[in-house]
């Protein structure tokens, strides 16, 4: 590849290739043959700490650690030779509290000498000609931002004011901006000169025919420029420093540096100094117990120490009063984050170094600990651990889903969208974690994973309430008919309804207690989906997903699948302590009667049980089901649902007299309750 | 065979001596007989012909009562003994023979054992699960409390009460994701770009001293190698009259040493920003690279890990806590890059894609259950 001086941003040759000194080694480093390679240290600039963004205030840092002498020199002022015909002020002081300006008459502008040239490139800066060159080397180094205008295109007093509907400006970066009654601009008598704080304007910009040259220092509310950045998407090395806030003490020493520069660099006549606004006052003083070092860091520091350490970064210190150990410090006009002790001990630990806390022996809990987890919390743990040892993988899915996927399970109201998703993919909080869990499925599928079994344990969100939030377990199977040689028949509703009852009574659910209905969502398939409440309340939905719901995900069916709502159960009971009640272990042997009685095909089986187990609430303590007959030893539309009944004497043995009496008891509740008949 | 026993009672009359050697020729006979059995139908003629009613030694038994005292006394000693070592012998003969029929029966219904079973599955626990429960032992043991929050949370929980000016260029280090709905606050609530806001409920609902940690889910608009947009958060906050940074360097030291299981950690403060935080500190765990992996606790290298400080005044005050009296300390780390440094796994994104091979590999068995006696790994 061949490349000009230009292109390489070495030079500002673009007429030919760059070339290479003939006595230079082959297979030497660039960098190292021209003399580049500076080193480069990366620093990370908190928002809090603006002076950072000057290598002054760097410097400044590095002596008071004990790196290296403090050396910059004092900005001496220029005088000025005459009063600037040329006005600025500012009529926004909320914006722009304070516009420092000076008038240099008869530069001479052009490429800036080779040292300033060199240090602007070595961070990156494209160096543009002197006058422009000398305020980001300012910008830079004493983290300054300033602009320059060509006197001889201003019309009238340049002003800092409020932008107005309808006004806009071509840029320095050639792009046109709308301004806004919230953004600060400058402008003259004639136009919109730029936007302050943030960008100049193209038109009143400095050329290598300026003669006449304005600067511009001023104070421009990081509030504002930060938000003008904000609503432009635009950040500049001006935009950047303002928002953080720039040092107030160097607005007029600004200016003096830039008039030394540009006499030194262009020549020129400067102007008397003007300032418009005031200059914010300097950050409110505060009071220290130097011993608050000690007592929230934990290093012991003596107080001529920590006077000494503020001293070192700009701050000045003095005695409180007679008698008093406090003193009362001065934050330097640049360190306007600095507002209390607790900060004043950051500066005096972050000196003196953290690594000089003394080693403490770590805590131990005192006494009774409560569990260390909430009830939703532990259950969640313990319905974790169940799950997975049915087999289902514990996944991890992102709390957001297409706000498509939302509305197919109930969910995807606009109270739930994303303002700024990451994509348009993940635009919405997630109603439900089926539809993650079935996505991933279907692609563990098509790796060739078949028989997928995925769960996770995670929030849902239906509002944005408190409360809003549920958790939940939900797992999905991507049942395949199983091969083996001893043949197991496919999975169905019925292995997903074991697994979630079992995952349940794991977490302590009054598995007893709970009802199965078919009415459900509409993502499950109706006939092949339940519900098992606790009175009206669903805790818990399981069976197959719906066809269609699968077929929008672009997910093969069949897919099993459940889904507790660990919120909805109820919260146990507040106990007496961890003793259990006394166990009632009855000695007389339980007896079985069975039972099959004919019912219509529609009836629900544990209408059968329930009835029968509620015919003798004394003598029945269980009742299973154990067989379902359809076919032609039985009429159209019914079937035959056998049951084995279980009895338990409590006090005696039971008579030949008493099975037969709670046997009628059984059979005339459920026929009361089913309509069914008893098969003979 | 009955012949042979036949001639042999058909003996009974002759003399002494003669008795006696036909009784050990029936011993023998009978032995033999015994002997030869090779099914219980066998041994049972056996004990019929000898030990039944019209059986040998049953006749000989009976003529007893025929003899003198003296030869009664003689040959019914004689017979006894013949009779016992019979009985004896097909007892002997019987339990063999049951073993013999067991082993048999057992040998014909053999089945291929190395046929595979029917073999529910084990599934597994997400890492960040695990190490959550790992953390909460940890931090337990300690004294921590867990405490939870939503992980949609207003403008004000999420960074005002944390000291977040608004409109300031620190909120925009967070990344933030924000929802369509307002708050209570009137300003849009947010995905929590950190676990903080738990800290900020626990302090409004709870008055000092506080000493607990929060962990969840936790959102910021970036998406790249070591970022995704969710991602899961641990923090801590304790607040009482008198804990220093000390104290929170001794609790950190603890933490990583029992999470590491390492005997010796070194740990380095870094002077750092947060706006919630006064002093802030950034922490480095010692670690060594060497060798392509990271080893927390070797070496002479550092490792960022989590984030620290006092907690700010302004802070205290949002959440209604005397800053004058209180004061106390909070740190933060991330769950899954301390699951990626503990087990090894090389990518962020994996934790999330719901691939079965990851979630095989690096999930736990569920029935680990992280605690302290055994390590909590």
């Amino acid at each position: 590849m061949l490349c000009s001086g230009a292109e390489l941003e070495l030079d500002t040759d673009a007429d030919g290739i760059f070339e290479l000194d003939d006595c230079l080694k082959v297979g030497t480093p660039l960098a190292e043959a021209l003399g580049l390679n500076d080193p480069v240290i990366d620093i990370e600039v908190t928002p809090n700490r603006p002076d950072w963004l000057g290598v002054v205030g760097i410097a400044r840092d590095l002596a008071a650690a004990g790196l290296g002498k403090h050396t910059t020199k004092q900005v001496l002022p220029v005088p000025g030779r005459y009063p600037s015909p040329q006005q600025v002020g500012t009529e926004a002081p909320q914006a722009c509290a304070a516009f420092a300006g000076r008038l240099i008459r008869g530069v001479k502008n052009g490429p800036s000498p080779e040292w300033l040239q060199r240090r602007l490139r070595s961070i990156g800066q494209k160096p543009i000609s002197a006058l422009v060159d000398i305020t980001n080397f300012i910008t830079h180094d004493r983290g300054r931002p300033l602009h320059v205008y060509d006197v001889a295109k201003l019309s009238g007093t340049v002003r800092a004011r409020m932008g107005r509907e309808g006004e806009s400006f071509l840029a320095l970066n050639g792009k046109v901006y709308d301004v806004t009654p919230t953004m600060c601009v400058i402008a003259d008598d004639a136009r919109v000169l730029g936007l302050g704080g943030v960008i100049g304007g193209e038109y009143s910009g400095c050329t290598e025919t300026t003669v006449d040259v304005l600067i511009e220092s001023a104070y421009f509310d990081p509030t504002i420029t930060h938000q003008t950045g904000r609503a432009l998407a635009l950040t500049t090395d001006a935009q950047y420093r303002f928002a953080r806030g720039v040092d107030s003490g160097f607005i007029v020493p600004g200016v003096e540096l830039a008039t030394r520069m540009i006499l030194d660099l262009c020549g020129g006549e400067p102007s008397e100094i003007m300032l418009a606004g005031e200059i914010p006052a300097a950050p409110p003083p505060v009071t220290f117990d130097p011993d608050r070092v000690r007592t929230l860091s934990g290093i012991d520091v003596k107080p001529t120490r920590v006077r000494a350490v503020l001293k070192d970064l700009g701050f000045e210190t003095s005695a409180e009063g007679q008698g008093s150990k406090r003193i009362v410090v001065q934050p330097p006009t640049w360190r306007r984050d600095v507002v209390g002790p607790a900060d004043l001990v950051e500066e005096v630990a972050r000196i003196e170094g953290f690594d000089k806390m003394p080693t403490l022996e770590p805590p131990r809990a005192q006494g009774f600990r409560a569990p260390p987890a909430s009830v939703g919390e532990s259950r969640s743990r313990l319905g974790k651990r169940a799950t997975a040892a049915l087999g289902y993988f514990e996944a991890v899915t992102w709390s957001f889903c297409s706000r498509e996927q939302a509305l197919q399970f109930g969910g995807g109201g606009d109270e739930m969208l994303v303002a700024n998703p990451i994509s348009s993919e993940l635009d919405c909080m997630r109603p439900s974690i089926l539809p993650a869990l079935l996505v991933a499925a279907q692609q563990n599928a098509n790796r060739g994973f078949d028989d997928a079994r995925l769960f996770e344990a995670g929030p849902i969100y239906r509002s944005t309430s408190d409360g809003g939030q549920e958790r939940t377990i939900t797992a999905v199977w991507r049942a395949r008919p199983p091969r083996h040689w001893r043949a197991a028949p496919q999975p169905d509703i019925f292995d997903v309804k074991r697994d979630v009852l079992m995952v349940l009574e794991a977490i302590g659910a009054p598995v007893a207690s709970l009802q199965t209905s078919s009415d459900v969502p509409a993502w499950w398939r109706p006939g092949r989906a339940g519900a098992l409440r606790l009175g009206n309340k669903a805790v818990a939905i399981f069976g197959e997903i719906h066809p269609r719901t699968l077929k929008a995900l672009d997910v093969e069916a069949p897919v099993l699948a459940f889904e507790i709502l660990l919120d909805a159960l109820p919260q146990p009971r507040a106990k007496n302590g961890r003793t259990k009640a006394p166990l009632e272990k009855l000695d007389l042997m339980p007896l079985t009667r069975d039972f099959a009685f004919i019912v219509d095909d529609g009836t629900a089986a544990a209408d059968v049980a329930r009835a029968a187990l509620g015919a003798d609430k004394q003598l029945i303590s269980d009742v299973s089901l154990f067989d379902v007959y359809r076919g032609e030893r039985m009429a159209a539309g019914k079937k035959s649902l056998a049951i084995e009944v279980t009895l338990q004497p409590r006090d005696k043995t039971l008579t030949d007299a008493d099975i037969e009496a709670a046997s009628a008891k059984v059979v005339s509740a459920v026929m009361k309750a089913t309509g069914g008949t008893l098969r003979n | 065979m009955k012949n042979c026993v036949l001639a042999n009672t058909s003996a009974k009359q002759r003399g002494m001596t003669t008795q006696t050697t036909d009784l050990e020729t029936l011993e023998r006979t009978l032995m033999a007989r015994v002997e030869a059995a090779n099914d219980e139908a066998a041994l049972e003629a056996v004990r019929v012909d000898a030990l039944g009613k019209q059986g040998a030694i049953s006749a000989l038994m009976k003529n007893l009562g025929s003899m003198s005292p003296d030869e009664r006394k003689t040959f019914g000693a004689a017979l006894n003994s013949v009779k016992d070592k019979i009985s004896e012998a097909i007892v002997v003969k019987k339990a063999t023979l049951a073993e013999a029929a067991l082993d048999r029966q057992l040998q014909s219904e053999a089945v291929d054992v190395t046929l595979p079973p029917v073999k529910p599955r084990l599934g597994t626990i997400h890492p960040v699960s695990q190490v959550m429960e790992e953390l909460a032992q940890i931090f337990g043991e300690m004294g921590f409390t867990v405490e939870e929050g939503p992980d949609i949370e207003t403008d004000f929980n999420n960074f005002t009460a944390l000291n977040f000016p608004k409109n300031h260029p620190a909120r925009e280090t967070q990344d933030t994701f924000f929802m369509n709905a307002k708050g209570a606050d009137g300003e849009r609530m947010v995905l929590r770009t950190h676990t903080s806001p738990v800290q900020v409920r626990t302090m409004l609902k709870q008055k000092p001293p506080i000493r607990m940690i929060c962990m969840g889910r936790t959102f910021r608009k970036d998406s790249d190698a070591t970022h995704t947009p969710m991602f899961h958060q641990i923090e801590g906050l304790v607040i009482d009259e008198t804990s220093t940074m000390a104290d929170l360097r001794s609790v950190l030291m603890a933490a990583i040493k029992a999470f590491f299981e390492v005997d010796d950690v070194r740990l380095r403060f870094r002077p750092h920003h947060f706006p919630f935080t006064e002093p802030s500190a950034e922490v480095d765990v010692g670690c060594d690279r060497s060798g392509g992996t990271i080893k927390i606790g070797a070496g002479d290298d550092w490792l960022e890990i989590l984030g620290s400080g006092m907690v700010h005044p302004n802070v205290l005050k949002n959440c209604g806590i005397d800053p004058e009296k209180y004061q106390g300390y909070a740190f933060g780390m991330g769950i899954d890059r301390l699951a990626m440094l503990k087990y090894g796994m090389p990518d962020l994104r994996d934790f999330f894609a719901a691939d079965t091979r990851w979630l095989k590999h690096y999930g736990f068995s569920p029935y680990l259950l992280p605690g302290l006696a055994q390590g909590v790994g």
